[in-house]
């Protein structure tokens, strides 16, 4: 049972990242469409603030791995 | 392109006086006007010849390497198998000498499974174990069918005090690195030195009838898998793993302490020699051409090293930077260095960052550079955040607080967990041909899912091969930020 919750946990964590990540992604393609000369600061601007929402993730999956 | 003054001027070498279009599409589109001419003179025809050649060779190495990937999962099904059947007949015949009234326990395991104690010591296919066992540190390197003994280091405070000596006195190991003889009250499972927890077990070198893996709750309820020697026809219970990983791969607070030069650290020694050996050697063409082009692979180390210094330490660190350059240059050559050594097939593939002792010696350096260069004003906003009422100061100061052993915490959690997953993913991958393969029961099926799995995992590995550089890049550019935070300059 203590695995199975743990499997819905890392779901969970899983689909806010997801939406995190993804709407980063479709941001920061949008802005390099509209300006492609400041791509490079968006990239890196996208990869620090996707490291950061990864973060939290990984944090709820550890949980859910300590758990199991 | 319009505002360019040579443009303007009529600097370039354009005709003088082209037609009212021709003036046009020079000054506005003035690149593609250029491509135009190369176009013209039949460059491109060249250059397409060129990149076409460079496309079939990449094409060719990359059929070469998945024929090999491919040949050698097939190969590594049948050593297995072919070994676990060979085990089962030698434990057999092993038993018969010994104690006949054992054989009752044989009858009815087909599976390869052998028998220690009443136990089968293989249990069937389960790829979560099998992912974790091969990601996890090992006291032996091994590189495809052979396997290296490394020297062990172990110190057990209550019993034999320090003890050294090569993992090669655990016997022959089977194919999951399991020894087959017990040293000092210690044992091999699974590649591990575990220790024999019980005082009655011998000392000397003695053989051992198998290890078993029994399930057993600890004291929070929890069901573990314990491993237990069989020696004599008794079993006895082994301490866990002497691995700083809060108990995901089976480690935990043990009696004894493992400083064994393992799988991990001859990585990291070897990684460390070669970083070494690389940046002497650019250093010393820095010496020998100053003030000339960078030639070789001193290109490639200065793109990288601006790189980290142009991303990661100038926007952060400002003016501050060439304090901090040299510690940014150091974690993030560290890390890719064992990131790409990871990555390398058939060479061991220790998962050094993937291990969490590791990332969080990293990231306690981060924490103590971090906090030992913080300013007057970053303790401030720590403990007493300014300009904002008492009451809610007595909320922030506490998440301040928890937030300074957070940042560490997240950065050693992203690495470890980063790495770990894409090399579970490819095991999983590699697995599934054994799962749907009815671990070599279905033949067809088996080979059927190889060609799938090779794809996938030739696919996993490209993207881990970008993991590897995102994030030692990652770690490095949330620690620059992190520095600069806590030496930033006042400015209200």
């Amino acid at each position: 049972m203590g695995g199975s919750i743990a499997a819905l946990g890392i779901g969970l964590a899983v689909i806010g990242a997801g939406i995190g990540i993804g709407q980063i992604g479709a941001k920061s393609a949008e802005a390099i469409a509209r300006q492609p000369e400041a791509s490079g600061d968006i990239r890196g601007a996208m990869i620090l603030t996707a490291a950061l929402v990864e973060g939290a993730a990984l944090i709820g999956i550890i949980v859910a791995f300590l758990v199991a | 392109m319009i505002f360019n003054p040579l443009f303007r001027k009529g600097k370039l070498n354009i005709p003088t006086k082209p037609s009212k279009k021709r003036n046009r599409s020079y000054k506005i589109r003035g690149e593609r006007a250029t491509f135009a001419l190369i176009f013209r003179e039949g460059l491109i025809n060249k250059l397409s010849q060129r990149v076409l050649k460079k496309n079939v060779r990449m094409r060719s190495i990359l059929l070469i390497f998945s024929y090999i990937i491919l040949t050698a999962t097939v190969a590594v099904a049948h050593d297995h198998d072919g070994h676990e059947h060979d085990h089962a007949t030698e434990q057999h015949e092993g038993h018969d000498h010994e104690n006949g009234d054992h054989d009752h326990h044989h009858g009815g395991h087909d599976h390869g499974d052998h028998m220690a104690c009443g136990h089968p010591t293989h249990h069937e296919f389960d790829a979560g174990a099998t992912a974790f066992h091969h990601i996890a540190d090992a006291n032996v390197y091994s590189i495809g069918p052979w396997s290296f003994p490394l020297p062990c280091i172990l110190y057990a405070p209550d019993g034999n005090g320090l003890q050294t000596f090569m993992s090669s006195k655990f016997g022959d190991r089977d194919t999951h690195g399991t020894g087959n003889k017990a040293y000092k009250g210690y044992v091999l499972d699974q590649g591990t030195v575990v220790r024999v927890k019980d005082n009655n077990f011998p000392q000397e070198q003695v053989d051992i009838a198998g290890i078993v893996h029994l399930q057993e709750k600890d004291a929070k309820g929890k069901e573990k898998n314990v491993p237990h020697v069989c020696y004599n026809d008794q079993l006895y219970k082994c301490d866990k793993k002497s691995t700083a990983d809060a108990g995901l791969f089976g480690g935990g607070i043990t009696s004894y302490y493992d400083l064994s030069i393992t799988k991990n650290v001859l990585s990291m020694f070897i990684v460390c020699f070669l970083l070494g050996w690389l940046f002497l050697s650019v250093a010393k063409s820095y010496r020998n051409r100053r003030g000339q082009a960078p030639k070789g692979v001193q290109s490639l180390i200065e793109s990288i090293v601006v790189f980290v210094r142009d991303e990661c330490a100038k926007p952060f660190l400002g003016h501050k930077y060439m304090k901090f350059l040299p510690y940014l240059l150091a974690i993030f050559f560290f890390i890719l260095g064992l990131n790409l050594w990871g990555q390398i097939p058939f060479l061991g593939g220790s998962n050094v960052t993937g291990n969490l002792g590791v990332t969080m010696v990293l990231a306690i350096i981060a924490f103590i550079v971090t906090n030992l260069n913080g300013n007057k004003h970053y303790w401030e906003h720590v403990f007493w955040m300014p300009g904002v009422p008492a009451w809610v100061k007595t909320i922030i100061t506490p998440v301040e607080i928890a937030g300074l052993f957070i940042k560490p915490l997240t950065l050693m959690l992203r690495l470890f967990a980063n790495i770990t997953a894409g090399h579970m993913v490819i095991i999983i991958f590699v697995s599934l041909i054994f799962i749907l393969g009815d671990v070599g029961n279905n033949a067809g099926v088996a080979w059927g899912t190889s060609i799938g799995s090779v794809l996938l995992t030739l696919f996993m590995m490209a993207i881990e091969l970008l993991v590897a550089f995102i994030q030692a890049f990652v770690f490095t550019l949330l620690t620059a930020s992190y520095i600069g935070a806590a030496t930033e300059e006042a400015h209200h």
